[in-house]
């Protein structure tokens, strides 16, 4: 149920962000989200996508530095308390959330959130076992398709 | 020991030596018109040094007063007395002669035997001497030490290296002498020539004449699998044979006996803290054809009086951690880039790729320290980033002592040198002219 996340090394500088993100698209890698981080000097580009052992592959050999992480899709109604809802439940389990961005597509009036847990296996369990939809990679598809 | 009597002298006993020594050489260095003039000049003479720390009052000799001196102005005694002329290149300008009497060189042969004795040469070994021979200090000055031990030489000289490595197949030295680079380079062609470099006779190695790291030490010593020991000395003050290791390798022994070293602050030219890096100023006390008053080597290097495993009771030096030409001056901070390296070494995966930037946007200075990223300090997380940069930023302050902005910057970003990498662009000089 975890996704695999590409993180990606970037100075913050413009024309930067466009890189990366041309040399998979060359690829006919599709990207199903992306997160950028960043600070005045350097920023942290995370990125979802189809294939994404070809995809670090790529990025590797053109000379990013490129970091794997298991996270977490979770889906939550969108509207006013959906995301403090799931928070709660988290919170109640004393889980450590290091970061959360929103997935950039939706359906319905659902909204998905990526979580990136201390403990990815445990959150998994305590979102599960609180009744909340944990999105996996063949659904994720379902969305952008 | 080669000369336990010396090396093991209790510190009060030699320092009176040293203050005997220093007071004959200032009045030999007197029969020197250049000393001389400077002598008269200030009022001092042998009377004025009453103690060490009156050597603070001689002056200074640097490489353009040996320069203006060229050939033989500073020789103290008649050319016809002469037993050796040596010199050093220089990488600009014409070179400059060292002179030796018969003493010198005895005395020389003898110094270079305590630092190859410390370091493991015994009579029964064959040392390869892969030095050049020539102007050059350094092949005859460890030439005549190896057999002043009692040792063979085999002197095989600079280059050829096929050739050395054929040589030491069928002549089994123990001992391989050369500069740190040269080591390597053995080892590369032995592996080009189908050799296991381990295969080869040498087990151990002295190495100098160039300024070298802990690191390639490691190297030298995995690939040649021989124990490496470094020596300094430069021909200005004799040539090898200032100082070398001892089994314990921490710091080179200074031959103190012979040489009073101080360490200075390169501007004020104040003595620097114990311990703190600062330009190396020699006094060679026993010369005689050119005594050498506090000559400012410009080389970096601290300097330890703390007791030695081995024994040995003369202070010990540090590796040369730069020039001072490389010096940086920030905020009134004397800053050298080994120092932002070694800072780096200490957090682990920043080295070997980084840029010192020193700006001055305002009035103040501004030092950026470019660090390539690299998978093993790369996180997704940016707290840990910036823990990252936080730390690098804290070790520079601890071992320089200035605030430095820490930039990570994307791998390959910094540009590649061949051979010595450029560490600092300094724009200060841009903005003012
Ligand atoms: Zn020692």
């Amino acid at each position: 149920m975890k996704l695999q996340q590409l993180s990606l090394f970037l100075e913050n500088r413009p024309g930067r962000l466009e890189a990366p993100l041309a040399a998979i698209a060359a690829e006919g890698i599709n990207i199903l989200t992306l997160s950028l981080a960043d600070t005045a000097q350097f920023g942290i580009l995370r990125l979802i996508v189809r294939d994404w052992e070809k995809a670090k592959r790529i990025l590797e050999q053109a000379g990013w530095v490129v970091n794997l992480t298991e996270v977490v899709a979770v889906d939550v109604l969108d509207r006013p308390g959906g995301l403090a809802g799931a928070l709660r439940i988290l919170e109640d389990a004393n889980l450590n959330v290091e970061y959360m961005y929103a997935f950039s597509l939706r359906r319905d009036d659902k909204a998905i959130l990526i979580f990136r847990f201390e403990d990815p296996d445990r959150a998994i369990q305590v979102l599960l076992d609180q009744g909340l939809h944990v999105v996996d990679g063949d659904e994720l598809m379902t969305f952008v398709s | 020991m080669w000369d336990r009597a010396a090396e093991t002298q209790p510190r009060a006993e030699r320092e009176a030596l040293q203050l005997e020594r220093l007071r004959a050489q200032v009045a030999r260095a007197a029969r020197v018109p250049f000393y001389r003039d400077l002598f008269t000049h200030r009022g001092i003479g042998p009377h004025s040094i009453r103690s060490l720390a009156d050597i603070r009052r001689l002056p200074f000799t640097t490489k353009d007063d040996m320069r203006r001196q060229h050939p033989f102005g500073l020789l103290a005694v008649p050319r016809r007395e002469l037993a050796r002329i040596h010199g050093s290149s220089g990488t600009t300008g014409k070179p400059t002669f060292v002179g030796y009497t018969a003493q010198d060189l005895a005395t020389w042969s003898d110094l270079c035997a305590r630092f190859l004795v410390a370091g493991g040469l015994r009579p029964e070994h064959t040392a390869q001497v892969a030095f050049g021979y020539g102007l050059f200090t350094g092949g005859f000055g460890l030439h005549y030490g190896i057999e002043k031990v009692g040792a063979a030489v085999i002197p095989v000289a600079a280059g050829n290296t096929r050739r050395q490595i054929e040589i030491m197949r069928d002549l089994d030295p123990e001992v391989l002498i050369c500069t740190p680079s040269y080591a390597l380079t053995i080892a590369d062609t032995a592996r080009e020539m189908g050799m296991d470099p381990h295969a080869l006779p040498i087990r151990f190695g002295h190495f100098g004449g160039e300024p070298w790291t802990e690191d390639m030490r490691r190297e030298i010593e995995d690939q040649l699998d021989i124990q490496a020991f470094n020596n300094y000395g430069l021909s200005e003050v004799i040539g090898p044979g200032v100082s070398g290791e001892c089994p314990a390798r921490s710091g080179m022994h200074i031959q103190e006996d012979h040489f009073l070293v101080e360490c200075l602050d390169p501007e004020t030219l104040e003595p620097v803290p114990e311990g703190e890096p600062g330009e190396l100023v020699i006094t060679a006390l026993t010369r005689e054809a050119m005594p050498m008053i506090r000559y400012r080597t410009r080389d970096i290097a601290r300097l330890d009086r703390s007791p030695c495993t081995c024994g040995r009771t003369t202070m010990r030096m540090s590796r040369i951690a730069g020039r001072t030409d490389d010096m940086l001056i920030i905020r009134g901070v004397n800053v050298f880039p080994s120092q932002i390296e070694e800072a780096l070494l200490r957090v682990e995966g920043t080295t070997p790729h980084y840029l010192i930037e020193v700006s001055r946007p305002g009035t103040l200075d501004e030092v950026h320290v470019k660090v390539e990223i690299h998978p093993e300090i790369f996180s997704d997380r940016m707290d840990r980033m910036q823990a990252l940069c936080d730390r690098i930023g804290r070790e520079i302050h601890t071992v320089a002592g200035i605030r430095a902005h820490v930039d990570l910057v994307e791998p390959r970003s910094i540009e590649r040198f061949v051979g010595k990498a450029k560490r600092v662009l300094d724009k200060r000089g841009l903005t003012d002219c």
